[in-house]
This record gives structure tokens, sequence and C-alpha cells, in this order.
């Protein structure tokens, strides 16, 4: 078999074979449709674990070899601890002193404090990562020095790829904030604690062998078991495994740009014209600055109609948190926690519901939850005037972001991009976005400093929102206004032919790939 | 002559601008090191822009090196126009972008003035959006923001501003340096057709009189038919008291603004957040300025995390009379404009008036009357006023008319 370059239903240029194995190109939004079983993990028998229950083992570098650490195996860890943990680089550091080679590392998402990892790449011990690829990690992948192709999956994505069988977990490194001897564990308590630990779901699952590091030992039970030991093959105990502290990573602040203010009090506006905001609605605002704004300005709307939602999907913040408290909403449903307020709230409220990737978000799902949303703000690089988007690349190219739920919370009944036009002399709003993350279908409005443009697919926004006195404009408007500022259409970035990423759908088919820069 | 200059900024926390650094050389020709951060998208259109204006001022062998951190055409171009005049001391040749089409504006003597934005002069960050904000007026600051070394720079970034950046709207105002430093902003500024010139520290009508004369014979030489408002600032003692014979100095005067930090100052006072120092000085500079047929606008409110105090702030130079505030953050307009927005019950009284006055006009009555009363012509036109101001406000509906009607 050899990689062919085809074209996908997006018109993008595809591999039909990544990292050696078969690649489906993009077909379509709910186009594809694999069938066949799930995948399943090993048969194991309780005999073979100790009758006490007692799983802990001496070290890391004990579990890694009793787990059968050996080349070419993939690893998984995650991303609970954002930009505060303490573990996967250890994984990596027992690996290159085993002498094994060639593993793929299967993140759920990396961050900036992985950048030592850069030297197992270099010398072998890592072959290639499959996960988001920021920072100094995305930049290495960019020029071109990974011997492996990256592959970003969003949350859903990655769930959807251990579930039918499209990657194989060999070892899974769950961190985790408490743990007993048995391997239940939780991320609420402890003195790392860092919120929910669904990312590592499936992988307690699916992994062939499964290691719950902690630094917080309880005796049986540990309540709540968010992890179930009974998939847990055994117990690390470290002094420290992560800095809860960095879990706040610099997107979970309120930002204090008076023009990303502007749209965030824009995107809010639009919400109450187009009929989204009353009694029993939901909504989800991400991580970032003008997404957190915009909740606070739903907020006062919100308390002074008196109108209450029934839910919010976190990540978790201290904002959402005064929400739940203040009444204005019944529940959160959590997928992670963005900072300790959060975590704080998840283990004292009952009115947190601690999802996964599995229940919000996985293609394979029967049903998904992100599609019963009434309205979700997510952010973007690039726009294009398809309404296509781009949340991976910086427009040079360069790889900047994972995709986190972004693809999956698209399925939203509204999804809304509040975006600047520009970035300094960066056009937001172009011709063709560098890197498709996003069908352009499936985006419905865009909010800009400069106006709104509504996706003539959405003619029901359109007539909702027609006499309501906001800037509404169409994205052409908005494109050509901002190649008059920043002086006339971009260059487009000279990629070299080689391919470095490719960027998979939530169904598991390429929607796009990324070159090296 | 100097063989090297330098202009604009550089550095990690910089945004929006580029530090321009052009050393002459005796042979080699032209040799452009450029460092951006928009190299890929539009490293090509900036090098050719370096070019460009290098050969408009005849210069063949340089190093220029060009620090860039996202600089739009027009800053770049009011960077390297500035370096160059670092070099020639004697150069006057003005490098000019193409302007904006639809971005000059005409503006009435008594438009609404409520919330005039103030943006440093020599900061290209905060200028490229103001005009989002929907302040009624915006500022360009060349006074006290700019540092006596960046003034040329300032200038002749101003200028480009003037000349590219929509304000959508918003009145387009300078505010000039003191004595001869803002004749020469004047010189060059007033052919890029501002709508208003804020002059400093007034302290008598003679100040405001020579910046009139000269702006008529600058609009008459470059042919601007549109008004050029005056807005001296009363700032000191001397100020206050002289405030009528300023404001009636020179017919384009259409305001007079307060500037309290400088009047503390000069007093020998202690500025409290009360005021009750400067009350007498507000109170004559609004007295002045109504005596003369012109807006009054009071100072700024400069702790931009306090909202509640801007807007008690506002309502309280509302009452007092005042028609507006300085404001030195965006999003001080909109609690300005909400302070400013009439109460329900002078709407209610306004709308009487006015439908009155329409049933007047429509029956072909000389006379106004609401019941028994009759109303006088510039009480119906203060009624009109304030249905303005209502639905700029958003606290009237534009098709009020209409629904009282229906």
């Amino acid at each position: 078999m050899s990689a062919e370059r085809v074209i996908n239903a997006a018109g993008r240029e595809v591999l039909t074979e990544i990292n050696g194995l078969p690649a489906v190109p993009y077909q379509g939004v709910g186009a594809y449709k694999p069938a066949g079983r799930k995948a399943a993990p090993p048969v194991s028998s309780c005999a073979d674990y100790p009758s006490d229950g007692n799983k802990v083992l001496p070290g890391l570098r004990e579990a890694l070899i009793n787990a059968g650490l050996r080349d070419g195996m993939t690893i998984s860890s995650h991303h609970h601890f954002r930009n505060g943990d303490l573990v996967a680089n250890q994984v990596f550091d027992i690996a290159a002193e085993l002498g094994v080679k060639d593993l793929r590392w299967f993140p759920s998402a990396a961050f900036p404090c992985h950048e030592p990892l850069i030297k197992h790449l270099e010398s072998g011990v890592i072959h290639h990562i499959e996960g988001s690829m920021n920072g100094p990690l995305g930049d290495y992948a960019s020029s071109g020095r990974m011997r492996g192709l990256g592959v970003l999956r969003s949350h859903g994505g990655r769930y959807q790829a251990i579930q039918d069988g499209e990657v194989h977990i060999d070892i899974a490194v769950i961190a985790a904030p408490t743990s007993d001897p048995f391997g239940n564990c939780n991320g609420v308590n402890g003195p790392s604690a860092c919120g929910g630990l669904g990312f590592a779901l499936a992988d307690s699952q699916y992994a062939d062998k499964v290691i719950v590091v902690t630094d917080n030992l309880v005796p049986f039970p540990c309540v709540p078991w968010q992890l179930q030991g009974n998939h847990v093959d055994s117990v690390v105990v470290l002094d420290k495994i992560g800095e809860p502290e960095k879990i706040v990573s610099g997107t979970t602040a309120i930002t204090k740009s008076p023009d990303r203010l502007l749209i965030a009090e824009l995107t809010a506006r639009f919400c109450d014209a187009a009929g989204i905001v009353r009694n029993g609605f939901s909504f989800q605002a991400g991580a970032g600055g003008t997404a957190l704004s915009f909740a606070i300005f739903l907020r006062d709307m919100m308390r002074e109609r008196r109108i209450k939602a029934r839910f919010v999907r976190g990540g978790s913040t201290r904002y959402l948190v005064d929400m739940l408290e203040e009444g204005l909403t019944d529940y959160i449903l959590d997928g992670q926690t963005f900072d300790l307020a959060g975590v704080q709230s998840m283990r004292d409220n009952p009115r947190h519901i601690h999802t996964n990737p599995f229940v919000s978000y996985n293609y394979h799902g029967k049903g998904n939850v992100a599609s019963m949303l009434d309205v979700v703000v997510l952010g973007a690089t690039e726009v294009d005037v398809q309404f296509n988007a781009n949340v991976v690349s910086h427009s040079d190219g360069r790889l900047l972001h994972g995709i986190g739920g972004w693809q999956n919370c698209l399925f939203s009944k509204c999804t809304i991009l509040p975006i600047p036009s520009f970035r300094d002399r960066i056009p937001v709003i172009v011709d063709k976005v560098t890197t498709l993350c996003g069908p352009g279908e499936l985006i419905d409005v865009i909010v800009t400093e400069r106006g709104i443009a509504i996706n003539p697919l959405r003619q029901d926004l359109i007539d909702a929102t027609r006499n309501s006195g906001l800037p509404i404009r169409s994205i052409e408007a908005l494109k050509d206004e901002v190649e008059s500022i920043c002086g006339g259409a971009p260059d487009k970035p000279q990629f070299i032919d080689n391919y470095i990423a490719a960027i998979k759908w939530v169904d598991g088919t390429v929607i796009d790939m990324v070159k090296q820069v | 002559m100097n063989s090297r200059a330098e202009a604009g900024r550089g550095g990690k926390n910089v945004r929006s601008d580029c530090l321009v650094a052009i050393e002459l050389l005796d042979s080699g020709g032209i040799t452009i090191d450029l460092r951006s951060k928009v190299e890929t998208l539009y490293g090509r259109s900036i090098r050719a822009m370096v070019e460009e204006m290098l050969a408009f001022y005849t210069i063949t062998d340089a190093r220029i090196v060009v620090e860039d951190s996202g600089a739009l055409p027009y800053v770049l171009a009011a960077r390297i126009e500035a370096a160059v005049r670092r070099l020639r001391p004697e150069e006057t040749r003005e490098f000019l972008l193409p302007a904006r089409p639809g971005i000059a504006l005409s503006t009435a003597r008594d438009r609404f003035r409520r919330s005039r934005l103030y943006l440093p002069g020599n900061d290209p960050k905060l200028a490229i959006n103001a005009g989002i904000h929907e302040a009624d007026g915006i500022i360009l600051d060349l006074e006290d923001s700019v540092a006596p070394a960046e003034k040329d720079a300032a200038r002749l970034l101003v200028r480009n501003t003037l000349r590219e950046v929509d304000f959508m709207g918003a009145e387009r105002m300078l505010r000039v340096n003191q004595g001869a430093p803002g004749m020469e902003d004047l010189r060059m500024l007033i052919p890029q057709g501002p709508n208003l010139v804020l002059i400093p520290k007034v302290e008598e009508a003679v100040q405001v009189r020579d910046v009139y004369t000269l702006i008529e014979d600058l609009r008459q030489r470059h042919g601007i038919t549109h008004d050029i408002h005056l807005m001296p600032i009363i700032e000191s003692a001397r100020g206050a008291l002289f405030a009528y014979d300023i404001a009636t100095a020179a017919p384009s005067v259409v305001a007079l603004a307060i500037g309290l930090e400088d009047y503390t100052a000069d007093i020998g006072a202690e500025r409290t957040l009360e005021g009750r120092e400067s009350f007498w000085m507000r109170g004559a500079v609004l007295n002045a300025a109504r005596a003369a047929g012109v807006q009054a606008i009071d100072t700024v409110f400069s702790d931009v995390n306090d909202m509640d105090g801007l807007y008690a702030s506002v309502r309280e130079a509302a009452s007092l009379g005042f028609d507006g505030k300085g404001c030195i953050h965006p999003r001080q307009i909109a609690v300005v404009h909400r302070g400013f927005a009439p109460t329900e019950q002078d709407v209610e009284k306004a709308k009487r008036i006015v439908l009155a006055f329409d049933d007047a006009t429509r029956r072909g009555l000389g006379v106004v009357a609401l019941g028994s009363k009759m109303i006088d012509p510039p009480v119906v036109k203060r009624a009109l006023r304030t249905i303005d101001l209502a639905v700029r406000s958003g606290v009237l509906s534009q098709t009020w008319k209409e629904e009282v009607q229906a």
C-alpha cells in the first residue's frame, strides 16, 4: 500500500494513508458511518490480580516494565492539569532509560510544559505525536522534524478513534489526584485536585494496560470514583503529579481589551435578538477571554430579565460557578475544569454533572449532547467567506492549537464565533482558510468588532435579527474591509511540499492536512 | 547631518507599531533587514513600501532595519517618514498614501459632544479600532500624552491616521500643543480636515484668536469647505476668570472644556473625589459657556475600573448642566451616554411638545399650544433635541411617533 494524494469532499488535498495505516478522506458532514463492532481490550481475569486489592507498585518505572513497555507501543496520557502536568515527561524519561524506541504518544492534549519531549523525539524514543501540538511542539512538528505525521483530533474524535479501533492504546498512564490502592480514582480531591478525569475514561476502558499515578493515596474506597479500579493494572504513588494552579492557563481570564469586550457584548445581544436567551435554554462558552466575557454579559442579561438556563456546559470557571450558585442555571455539565473555583465547586456542589467526551461528543454514541445545546461560543484563528474555520494553525501555517472540543461543539443549534476581524496586521476573515478544521455549513454566525455576519444557510437567524439594530453585514463585506485596512489580500504561506500533520474530522475521516513551513 | 536615525517602537510588548532605523551609506545601494510577525503574509508589501519611500526621498544608499510588530501600512509609512525627517531636518516633502474614501466628515456647531475619547497620538494600537466604540468624538492627542522627543513622529502618525482610519461617524478632533509647536501641528494637520481642535491651557482670548486665524488661513489655502470648530480647554485660575472672553474669542468656538488636574495644582488645592475644590471653577466655566452660547464639557473621570463612580460623576455633571465628559477608555463611552440620557419625565414632556408642534404645523397654525399654555420656539427646539438624544441613548424608539399613533 502506498499513500496517494486525493481531493476530499471539502476540496482539500489529503493522503489516503497516515503513519502506515489507511485513512478515509472526509466525505461531508454525517456522511461517513463505519460498520462493524467496537474495539475491546483483552480479556482479563481477576485471579491475576492481588486478592487484597493492593495494586500499588514501588514506582512508575516498575509499573511501565510490568505493563510490558517495548518498542513501537502507543502510550496515552491526559491533560487534566493542562500546562501543569508533571507525569507525561517522566514516562518518556523512563522509556529512554530503558532504551525503548519508536513510541507513539497519544495525549488528549499537549501543552508547552511538554517541551522537554522534543529531546525524546530527536533521539527516537518517541516516533510521533497524535494529539494537539502547540507552542514548542507545534513549531517542532511544523518544521518537519517529527518522523511520523502528527494527527490532530477533537476530544470526541479521540474517543471515536479509540472506540472504533483506529487507535489502539497499549499503555494508558492516568494522573489522578486521588486514588485508592485498587485504582479507583478521582480528580476532585487531594492536593493536586484538578476537577474531572473525563478525558481518561476511554483510555481506562480500552487500553491493554492502565497505570494510575497519584500523589494522594487513600484507603479503599476512593469516593467518588470517577474512574473504576476494575480497569486498572497498577497504581503508583509520586510526590507530586501536577501543579493545579497551572490548570488556569492564560486563556481562562476575562479579557480587558475594549475591542474584545465589545465583541462579547455584541454576541450576547445577538443571542438575545435571535430569541435564544429564554427560560430553560442552554449554552456553552469556552475558555477564551472573549467567550468568558460573553458569559458575563449573558449573565447580566439573565439576571435583569430573571431568565434561568437549564444547563451550561463547562469547563467550569469561577464565573459559571457564580451563575450556578446564584440560581441562573440548574446544572453545569463539566467536560474539564478551567480554574480552581471550578474544581472546588465540582467537589462540593452536586449540581455539577461530571461528563466525558463519550457523553458529550462521541461520534459513535447514540446521540450527541453537543447538538442539544442552544448556543455555543467558540474561537478561531481564521474564518473564510464560506464560513469555514481554522483553529489549529496560524495564518502562516504553523501549528498553533489543538482542536479540543471545538469541532464537536459545531453541532449545536447555533454556533457563534466571536473573533476580531484582524489581529494587528493579520486578517482573520479571509478568502480561504489556511487549514480547514470546521466546515462552514456548521458555523452559523461570525461576530467581529466591525459587524456580524450570518451564514446564508441560517435564514431563520437572518429573519429573527433583521430589525434588531445590530450591525449585520455580509461576510464578503467584512473580508473586503479587513483587506482594505491590512493593505490588500495577504500573500499565501509558501509551504514545503511535505505533509507534517493530518486534521481529523469528528468521524475519523481526514478533513485537511498541514504542510511543512 | 546625521547618518543614522530611527523612529517608532519595537520590542516584545509592542503591537501594531514598528521600529524603523535608517543608516545612510556612501555606496552599496539599499539593503532592507526586515523582522516581522507578518513576514509570510505581508513581507513583500512591507519591502515594496520601504523601497517606494526611499525612492520618493531619493535615498539611494542605505541600510534599513524594520522591526515590525504588525504595523498597518499607514503606520509603517509614518515611521519611515519620521526616520527620514530625523535624518534630514530640512525635509518638507510629505509622503502621502491615498486617503481612505468616505471617512472625512462635516459636523454641525451644536452636534452632541457627550463623549470624547482621548487617544495618545503616538500609539497606533488604540486608534485603529477606536471608531467601533461609538464615541461622539475621538481626540488624537499631540500634547500631554506625547513625550517631547516624539512630537515630530506623533504629528506624522496623526496625519496618516486622519487620512486612513475610519472613526465611523465620531467627530475627528485634535488636541494640539501649546504655542509654537501647536502652530506646527496645525500647519501639518489642518490640511487633513479634522472637525475640531482642542486648544490646551487657554488663559486669554488671544490664544484662541491666533489659532483661529491660522486655521482660517490654512482652510482657504487647502480648499477645506467644512467648518473646523474650536474647543478651548480651561485649566488654570486665569483661564477660569476669562472664560467668557475665551468662549467668544472666535466664531468657531463651539465649546469650553475643563482640565482639572492642572487647575487644582494651579490654585494650590488637593484634588478630591467630591471635587469641592473645583466647584466654583466648573460653575464659572459652565456659566461662561452658556452666556456665550457654546457647549460646556466636563473633565475626565480617571478611574477606568470604577464604572459606578463614573456613572455618578456623569449624572452630577449632567445635572449641573454640562453637555459632555472626556473619556480615557473606550468602555467609559457607553456609561457616559447612559448618564447623559434624558430622564423618562423629560422624554414624556418633550414628546407632548413635539406632537403639539406637529399638530400645529399640520393645521397651519403659527403658535404651538399645549393645553392652555403657549410654547415658544426655543422650547420646541429643546424638546426636539431631547427626543434626538433619547433616541441616540437608546431610551426611546426611533419610531415612537408611529407607536403613539397606533
